[in-house]
């Protein structure tokens, strides 16, 4: 069963297509990248999210070839590519503003990139009309880049940066200018092609939804470093560090010391004179270290009556709640003062709700529930 | 109401500053000179019929029986073409630079390619005068610096009207391409080298294309002016430097014979008549596809 997963990661003998080796890039003073060591496989769907200024930009423009490095090497396929200029490397992007030639049709758009190989007029033919089929444009070849949609300028974009079948396509914010419906069906759209293709993409976003549905892996960055690099599920199940679980989805952290409680088994002393938090963690935590708790809203239990068994029980008072339509997000207030955000989904009509502002609740949640982080 | 009050404006402006002026222009053409003030019959004067049994195109064949008139036109077309280019070759260089240039320096320089306007135009010919003639600073520079033994005779040629144009008119090519440069995507750029293509490819694919709206509107603002120019071929130019702008002058205020003249002006207007069209259907092209 587990043979068929695509995991070239995990395998010690994959080579992989791209590989940063303590790649630094300064802007002056500024560290834009900071000794960066990175492997990226064929065929992988490869997410660099962060916030803005974190250097994902600039990464992705150092394999397009519009950034030199100041110290480490690129290699691609092997290859060092840290002097080929962006005209030579066998590397596509597809720019965030899009960049289509406005005074050259939907084709020649598209053709521009096979023009410049110096191929047949029947290869060009071929190859454009493919591209259009791909990206369902046939209709729009000889319209002008400004005569289309937002969407349909954004299937140009792709089908002109895949024209030229590169080893590896750059997506800079590829659906950023997309309203939300269209860019949800875009993104299935994206990862059909990716895997019609099976061209290696790589794209930059800061959407984070957005990174965890296209991508194989995601790496979170920071201020010029990779923080996490790991399987969407993994960084939303696994954060290896508080910045990665807050910026990834909805989280409460529970700060406090740690005390061993039994094999693989902590308690969390977090408020003077209350009952400890009891967690499981693989990572060993030393006596009175500190420790923070990462714990989801979805995986904590709500309820008006003190439920018979719970390995962490709290009672609390509701502060707020977030309609969301299929969930709602509850804001718990403890005696301590510390907010703890439970999540449920609303299974049952609004109006039948049983809880609501101000209400005594009880909160709940296993000793597995939650990810013990030392940072 | 609103709006036919707006539109008649430009429409009255036109009429009374274009059309009325051209209507006498062109009467005065179908006259014959003659010894009186004004210099030319027939007149109002002698009544309105025999004013038109009068009018005939006498002056206009007159144009093409002496070979000085289309020489005239002929070389100030040739000098007009040929200093719309030059000027193209030095503006587009400038008007690239200053849209590639950090965006704090970009008034500065803006600033600095309008800044002669601030001088008379008169006045910068004769500086130019002065710097052009034998005992001018071009000669002795280059005499101090060794390069000629005997001064150059440059002012008084052609070449001292080609650099008199490029320099007056230089402002009317370096804005409109420099507004067409600086509206540019730099993006683009990138797209094109990333899809295979060297700079110097980047360059003749995207930029100039991109920027052909404003060639073009620049090489008419200076193409326009510099076929009818007159005061740079008589201040720079030699007896050689033959342009319709002096015929005309030299018609007017040496011959006295406004009949002529002014056969000579509407010639001109009807030679500019077609690149002024040309030029606005470039605007208006260019306005429908920004829609």
């Amino acid at each position: 069963m587990s043979q068929n997963v695509f995991a070239p990661w995990d395998d010690p003998n994959a080579k992989p297509l791209i590989r940063f080796q303590n790649v630094t890039k300064r802007f002056g003073e500024f560290v834009a990248i900071d000794d960066l060591t990175l492997d990226i496989f064929e065929q992988e769907f490869f997410a660099l999210l962060g916030p803005s200024g974190c250097g994902k930009t600039t990464m992705m423009r150092m394999l397009a070839g519009f950034e030199n490095i100041s110290a480490g090497r690129i290699e691609l396929s092997g290859q060092d590519i840290g002097k080929v200029p962006p005209n030579k490397r066998a590397v596509n992007m597809m720019f965030q503003s899009y960049a289509l030639f406005p005074h050259l049709s939907v084709w020649e758009n598209i053709a521009f990139g096979l023009k410049r190989d110096r191929k047949s007029k029947e290869q060009i033919d071929a190859r454009v009309a493919e591209m259009l089929k791909l990206t369902r444009l046939e209709k729009f070849a000889h319209r002008k880049p400004h005569q289309i949609s937002g969407g349909q300028r954004q299937r140009v974009a792709l089908a002109r940066s895949l024209a030229k079948a590169p080893k590896l396509l750059l997506l800079d914010e590829p659906l950023g200018a997309l309203d939300k419906k269209l860019r949800q069906d875009t993104q299935f759209e994206l990862m059909d092609i990716q895997e019609q293709t099976g061209t290696t993409f790589v794209i930059v976003t800061h959407d984070q939804e957005e990174a965890m549905t296209v991508a194989s892996r995601v790496a979170v960055m920071d201020e010029g470093r990779i923080i996490q690099v790991a399987t969407p599920s993994a960084i939303y199940e696994y954060p290896n560090s508080v910045y990665v679980a807050d910026f990834i989805g909805d989280v409460n952290i529970i700060e406090g010391k740690a005390k061993p409680a039994g094999e693989e088994l902590f308690h969390l002393e977090w408020a003077e004179g209350r009952a400890p938090v009891k967690a499981a963690s693989q990572q060993p935590f030393s006596e009175g270290q500190t420790a923070h708790l990462a714990i989801r809203p979805e995986k904590i239990r709500i309820s008006t009556e003190k439920p018979e068994e719970a390995v962490n029980l709290f009672e609390g008072k509701v502060l707020d709640i977030a309609y969301l339509g299929n969930l709602s997000t509850y804001h718990v207030e403890l005696p301590s003062g510390q907010v703890i955000k439970a999540q449920t989904a609303n299974t049952r009509r609004l109006a039948r709700r049983d809880i609501t502002w101000e209400d005594p609740v009880w909160i709940s949640w296993s000793a597995t529930a939650g990810v013990m982080l030392d940072r | 109401m609103r709006r036919a009050a707006l539109i008649a404006v430009p429409y009255f402006w036109l009429l009374v500053l274009f059309l009325v002026p051209f209507i006498i222009v062109f009467k005065i053409s179908l006259s014959d000179a003659a010894l009186a003030i004004p210099p030319y019959t027939p007149t109002l004067r002698d009544g309105i019929a025999a004013m038109f049994a009068e009018f005939d195109f006498e002056n206009f064949v007159f144009l093409t029986e002496d070979d000085l008139y289309w020489k005239a036109y002929l070389s100030s077309l040739r000098i007009a073409l040929l200093s719309t280019f030059l000027t193209l070759l030095v503006g587009y260089p400038i008007a690239y630079g200053m849209a590639r240039a950090p965006e704090e320096w970009r008034p500065t320089l803006m600033m600095l390619v309008i800044l002669p306007f601030w001088t008379s135009f008169l006045i910068r010919v004769y500086a130019w005068m002065g710097i052009l003639s034998n005992e001018g600073l071009l000669n002795q520079l280059l005499i101090w610096l060794g390069l000629i033994g005997e001064p150059l005779q440059m002012l008084n040629t052609n070449f001292a009207v080609y650099v008199g144009i490029v320099y007056t008119y230089l402002p009317f090519m370096i804005l409109p391409i420099y507004a067409a440069l600086d509206r540019m995507d730099g993006s683009l750029i990138e797209a094109a080298e990333d899809l295979g293509c060297s700079r110097l490819q980047a360059f003749w694919l995207v930029t100039i294309p991109l920027s052909r709206n404003g060639i073009i509107a620049g090489s008419f603002l200076v193409f326009i002016p510099a076929l009818g120019e007159f005061v740079i071929p008589s201040l720079l130019g030699g007896s050689g430097t033959l342009m319709i702008g002096k015929v005309l002058w030299e018609e007017f205020f040496n011959n006295r014979d406004w009949p002529v003249a002014s056969a000579v002006a509407v010639i001109l207007l009807l030679i500019l008549v077609i690149p002024i069209v040309l030029f606005q259907r470039n605007q208006q092209k260019q306005a429908e596809a920004e829609q």
